[in-house]
């Protein structure tokens, strides 16, 4: 059985990978959003990894509710989405200066 | 160390681990959006498979079914709808390139050090002993969901369908307006909407008519 650092090596990776996906992507927020599933995804096998190991129930119950919220929150982030293309007609990230901020 | 780093189990590990990372890898870098999606689908299925060797049994094919299977449709469904040029340079991409990397060199760095064998090794944190055969993840789930979660387990359960509504919300764009007959409206009305009747004294007939 492989320890838990070679799991939380794993999930350190994906973690730098989706942050990687939001510094570098300039072109499109779907794969803005996509990165963040990635760096969830991360985060629960982080959670997930310390519950076996420790035999505590409470990381894979919070893994359950985190994604939870993730559904929610890729069900909104694409619905803005599609409002935001019927109005601008494109979803390039450099493009997103309508609040000026 | 070595003997023990090729044990099937290890091996499996291993295969899971590199399709994760380099999927991954492919889901940040590909120009096209479809094959991002697809891409992301690929680091699922392979994590899900990691979460299935810690035991997660549950949330690894909840991961699969609710995530592979409802999320990441919608994904692929809202790229497809969006008409998004794909043919377009990755703009940006080499600009920021190396501070991007220097940045998520130093985070993984650290993280690893952090997470190094000296505190996580099997030493420090040994694998628990193989369960019982009749052991029930699903079961041990619902056994905390339903009595000392019971009330985030609602929450959840309100913040979903709270995400429903507004996910219609924004995206409904109402009925478009056209020129139809409502039949129920002109079935439903009566004489006293269309005539009126007004009470006025009789006027006296003029001579000439």
């Amino acid at each position: 059985m492989p320890s838990l650092t070679e799991f939380l090596i794993i999930a350190a990776l994906l973690f730098g990978l989706g942050t990687a996906g939001i510094i570098l992507n300039r072109k499109n927020i779907i794969v803005l959003l996509m990165s963040i599933e990635l760096i969830l995804l991360a985060v629960n096998t982080n959670f997930i990894a310390f519950s076996y190991f420790l035999g505590n129930m409470t990381g894979q119950l919070f893994v359950f509710f985190v994604l939870t919220v993730a559904a929610s929150e890729a069900a909104i982030g694409l619905a803005i989405l599609v409002v935001y293309y019927r109005k601008r007609g494109s979803i390039d990230v450099q493009q997103l200066d309508t609040l000026k901020g | 160390m070595m003997i023990e780093l090729l044990t099937p189990i290890h091996l499996i590990f291993f295969l899971f681990a590199f399709i994760a990372i380099g999927s991954a890898l492919a889901v940040i870098t590909v120009r096209n959006p479809v094959h991002s999606v697809l891409s992301l689908v690929i680091t699922f299925f392979a994590m899900a498979g990691i979460w299935m060797m810690l035991r997660a049994e549950f949330l690894s094919l909840i991961l699969l079914l609710v995530y592979v299977g409802a999320v990441m449709t919608l994904f692929l469904f809202v790229v497809m709808m969006l008409n998004i040029d794909t043919e377009g340079k990755h703009t940006g991409f080499v600009k920021y390139l190396p501070a991007g990397i220097i940045i998520i060199l130093l985070l993984m760095g650290f993280t690893i050090a952090a997470v190094g064998p000296h505190y996580f090794g099997l030493a420090q944190m040994p694998v628990p002993e193989a369960f019982a055969a009749d052991y029930s993840n699903t079961h041990q789930l619902a056994s905390f969901l339903y009595t000392d979660y019971a009330y985030p387990f609602e929450i959840a359960g309100v913040l979903l369908l709270a995400a429903m509504i507004a996910a219609i919300t924004l995206a409904h764009r109402g009925p478009v307006r056209r020129k139809v007959q409502k039949v129920s409206a002109q079935i439903a009305v009566r004489p006293e909407d269309r005539v009126r009747l007004i009470k006025m004294p009789s006027e006296p007939k003029s001579k000439g008519a």
